[in-house]
């Protein structure tokens, strides 16, 4: 039987029981309420202070509609954040690398900014199909194109997040095993494959916080152009 | 309490025990704000007790696989 590298990517499962909920769930115990108190826990106090930063960052663009937002896309951003992060750590499962679940998520939040803009200003939403100041001559060919770049984000927000992660995860699995493999071998090629390997674990680290970030700037900026 | 309980008497107070899904829900409950409260609701909490709670996931995610790891164990290619 040949073990694949991307077993690591199968569903969990226990006895056949699908384990992956509580892989979605655990980002949750790490999220305690703050309580009725003035001045929390310093695990709350952080919390706080990152939430209201990001809220920030996303609400300040937008207009008063677009502040209905704030609740789902703030927590949409802590979930992400907190899923690819906890998938870094060893023997874990990262729900974000398995495109089902990241096209569940963009595509029905991509899905309601468009119906947004289509339902509450028609024109202005199909307005944003055609750039200002194209030459007369282009326009039919802009119009597929700009179409074809509307369709075709829902597809770039889900499979974006699934490869970024997906490599990530492949490379941090070949190049450790290069290492183990080595070690026995060539011990000197063996700590240069691993100073690879803690470079590459730091831009993990950095990578799992990007892609949250950026699913979510997305969502706000298509949020942006339609409500 | 479990920590009172004497060896002789641990059949007895299993017995006694609430095992419908809201007793449960209330051990696991209790359980949680015990922990919350002691390592993590402190005026000075530090690393400690969120590190304790993310080993604690990775010795589990570690149980969920090891079926599937124990194959690698004597393979000689990975």
């Amino acid at each position: 039987m040949n073990l694949s590298f991307f077993d690591q990517f199968a569903s969990p499962q226990l006895l056949g029981i699908p384990l992956i909920l509580l892989s979605l769930l655990f980002p949750t115990l790490l999220l305690p309420s703050p309580g009725g108190r003035w001045i929390t826990n310093r695990l709350s106090t952080l919390q706080l202070w990152f939430l209201q930063l990001i809220t920030k960052q996303l609400m300040t663009p937008l207009n008063k509609p677009g502040h209905k937002w704030a609740l789902i896309l703030s927590s949409l951003m802590v979930f992400l954040l907190l899923t690819n992060l906890l998938g870094l750590l060893p023997y874990t499962f990262t729900p974000t690398t398995q495109l089902s679940m990241n096209m569940a998520l963009a595509f029905p939040l991509w899905l309601a900014t468009l119906l947004t803009g289509l339902r509450n200003q028609p024109s202005i939403s199909l307005g944003h199909l055609l750039p200002e100041g194209t030459p007369t001559p282009l326009i039919p060919a802009l119009i597929l194109i700009e179409t074809t770049s509307l369709l075709i984000r829902p597809l770039a927000l889900g499979v974006r997040l699934t490869a970024n992660l997906t490599a990530g995860h492949l490379l941090i699995q070949l190049i450790s095993t290069a290492t183990m493999a080595l070690l026995p071998i060539m011990p000197t090629i063996s700590i240069l494959t691993a100073s690879i390997l803690l470079l590459l674990t730091i831009l993990e680290v950095a990578v799992a916080m990007i892609q949250a970030y950026v699913f979510v700037l997305l969502l706000s900026l298509y949020l942006q152009e339609n409500i | 309490m479990l920590m009172d309980v004497k060896l002789g008497q641990l059949t007895s107070w299993l017995a006694m025990r609430d095992f419908t899904p809201g007793g449960i829900a209330g051990a696991v409950r209790r359980g949680y704000d015990r922990y919350y409260n002691k390592y993590i609701n402190v005026r000075k909490g530090g690393l400690g007790g969120i590190t304790m709670v993310l080993a604690g996931y990775v010795i589990v995610s570690y149980i969920w696989s090891y079926d599937h790891l124990k194959h690698d164990r004597h393979r000689k290619y990975h």
